[in-house]
């Protein structure tokens, strides 16, 4: 119980941190934020990761793989998305 | 490695994501932010890889290959103006890895244990519920913002009972597994459930609304991410998962407000007031309209001294954007003062249209939001409206009877001239005439908003 009560207390504050540091992004790069975030929300990719290694049942097995392409289609694709968009942001400001 | 030397590692891989989404506070930085972030998630990977537990990384490395190279191909052979549509493909896939690991997850735990504790339980139904949901909603939504789903709003009567139905159904699943964890065939019940649920929550939903659906899956994703966290005891998927929780849910609000409706009424209201509209538009545009033509419009241009443009949708489905940036650059080299009035809604996600006018060069500060921008339409030479309708409808101001009343628009109407480049009279999505195209002080320049454009900046060379 009190591991739970700790992940509880980590979850709300990490709650009040995002909200803090997301109201601070502006609306011109609300694109990027949505793309960037959701390449950290891949981050399920850790446990897909122990799923498809830990051969603990062939089904196991398969679920994890298959999570393993879903996650990392979702972070590699994110963040090279992402890096893609902000570069066209950056290029003009540096002239 | 022990766990402690792993926890530390998390602990260092969370701090990277929040700094890393601190740098999206200012263009300059948010390079850098979005390098954080991925280093984050390297650190993270390559801790979990030395784990234990693991004893094959075929499948690990396979996936990896497989789904990298899925995901570096669609994220660089992408259109800009198909960003919308990409992001809500990766929120799906998110959302789908969630139910795949807390399933397997619940899968392995029963098998070794034959009690597991209702933290897990509630954590494992929350992820396969909210991941299929996402994946699924996601799944539609990229479907009609491509095109291979009808954008329109699906609707039929009995709709809110249908969905009830299914959420009961799919809570229904979902506390029999809490209450009898032996079952565990019953996580896929809930998840074909969920799966149903998630198609029919988009399906009703039309393609202005998109923005709203996209957030929305965006935080769901978040969500499972962190349901999945509570599943694992993983307290970094918690902290990744509620960052970008919050982001979506602050995002969603930003959009709602924008449009002056609750989520509720995005979600299962919409617009309903669609027949009467036929007889108003008569009414209203009848001998009123004014239609000019580009040389016309060039020469208002050649003596402006300020000229606002304001995009909407109508310049991505057109792919306007770099013929809107050579004419802004044409009039900013003979001394016009140019800037863009962006409204929060204007496109199908928050922010798109900076995207496509950042993919033309145009730099940021001239992307003005609209509360900055509003003020300023009075001191306007021209304002040239480029592929938008409702949020510059002047009704949401004067008609409190409109169904867009109270809505906030841009004030585009208080310019001296108003040219609106479009292909047609026909409304927007809200389904209403626009007063501001027979406005006094209003041209319609008809056309398709890239070859308009063209044909604009010919004009004005030539004059």
């Amino acid at each position: 119980m009190t591991a739970f009560v700790c992940m509880l207390t980590i979850f709300v504050l990490a709650i009040f941190v995002g909200y803090e540091v997301i109201t601070k992004v502006p609306p011109v790069l609300h694109t990027p934020l949505m793309s960037g975030s959701n390449a950290i929300s891949g981050i399920t990719l850790v446990g897909a990761i122990i799923s498809a290694g830990s051969q603990h049942t062939t089904l196991t097995t398969v679920l994890g793989f298959s999570a393993v392409v879903f996650a990392t289609i979702n972070v590699v694709g994110g963040f090279l998305v992402t890096h893609r968009m902000l570069e066209m942001f950056k290029k003009k400001n540096e002239s | 490695m022990s766990p402690a030397f792993v926890n530390i590692c998390y602990l260092g891989a969370s701090v990277l994501f929040v700094v890393g989404l601190k740098h999206l506070s200012h263009p300059r930085t948010a390079l850098r932010g979005n390098l954080y972030g991925a280093m984050g998630m390297l650190v993270a990977v390559a801790v979990t890889l030395l784990n234990r537990r693991i004893i094959s990384f075929e499948m690990i490395i396979a996936g990896f290959v497989l789904g990298a190279a899925v995901g570096a191909i669609l994220a660089t052979k992408i259109q800009m103006t198909a960003m919308p549509q990409l992001v809500g493909l990766f929120n799906g896939f998110g959302g789908g890895a969630s139910v795949l690991v807390a399933g397997s997850a619940f899968i392995t735990a029963m098998a070794l244990s034959e009690t597991v504790s209702s933290q897990f339980t509630v954590a494992t139904v929350a992820s396969g519920l909210i991941g299929a949901v996402t994946f699924w909603g996601s799944l539609v939504a990229f479907g009609k913002l491509q095109g291979i789903v009808p954008q329109k709003p699906l609707r039929y009567p009995g709709e809110q009972v249908v969905k009830s139905i299914l959420l009961i159904g799919a809570l229904a699943a979902a506390t029999w597994i809490v209450l009898e964890p032996s079952s565990i065939h019953f996580y896929w019940y809930l998840v074909a459930v969920a799966s149903v649920l998630g198609i029919f929550l988009v399906m009703p939903i039309g393609g202005a609304d998109m923005p709203v659906v996209i957030t929305l899956l965006n935080s769901y994703s978040g969500l499972a991410a962190c349901a999945t966290g509570f599943v694992l005891n993983n307290n970094m998927l918690i902290i990744a998962g509620s960052l970008v929780g919050a982001s979506g849910v602050i995002l969603t609000r930003i959009m709602c407000k924008a449009m002056n409706r609750s989520l509720a009424n995005v979600l299962f209201g919409g617009f309903g007031a669609v027949e009467e509209a036929g007889e108003a538009e008569e009414e209203i545009y009848a001998g009123k309209v004014k239609s000019t033509s580009a040389e016309e419009v060039a020469m208002l241009l050649d003596t402006a001294r300020r000229v606002v443009i304001v995009p909407g949708y109508g310049m991505a489905a057109a792919q306007a954007q770099h013929a809107v940036r050579d004419l802004f650059n044409f009039l900013e080299s003979k001394g016009i003062e140019v800037e863009f009035g962006i409204h929060p809604v204007a496109g199908r996600m928050p922010g798109h249209m900076n995207v496509l006018l950042a993919e033309a060069d145009i730099p940021y500060e001239k992307l003005k939001e609209m509360d900055e921008i509003n003020p300023s339409f009075e001191q306007t030479d021209v304002t040239i409206v480029l592929g938008a309708n409702d949020v510059v409808n002047p009704s949401a101001r004067n008609d409190p009877n409109s169904p867009i009343a109270g809505m906030p628009v841009l004030d585009v109407d208080k310019s001296r001239t108003v040219v609106v480049i479009k292909r047609s009279l026909s409304p927007g999505f809200a389904g209403i005439p626009n007063p501001l195209f027979a406005a006094d002080n209003t041209l319609m320049l008809f056309g398709d908003g890239k070859k308009t454009g063209q044909e604009l900046l010919a004009a004005l060379k030539e004059s």
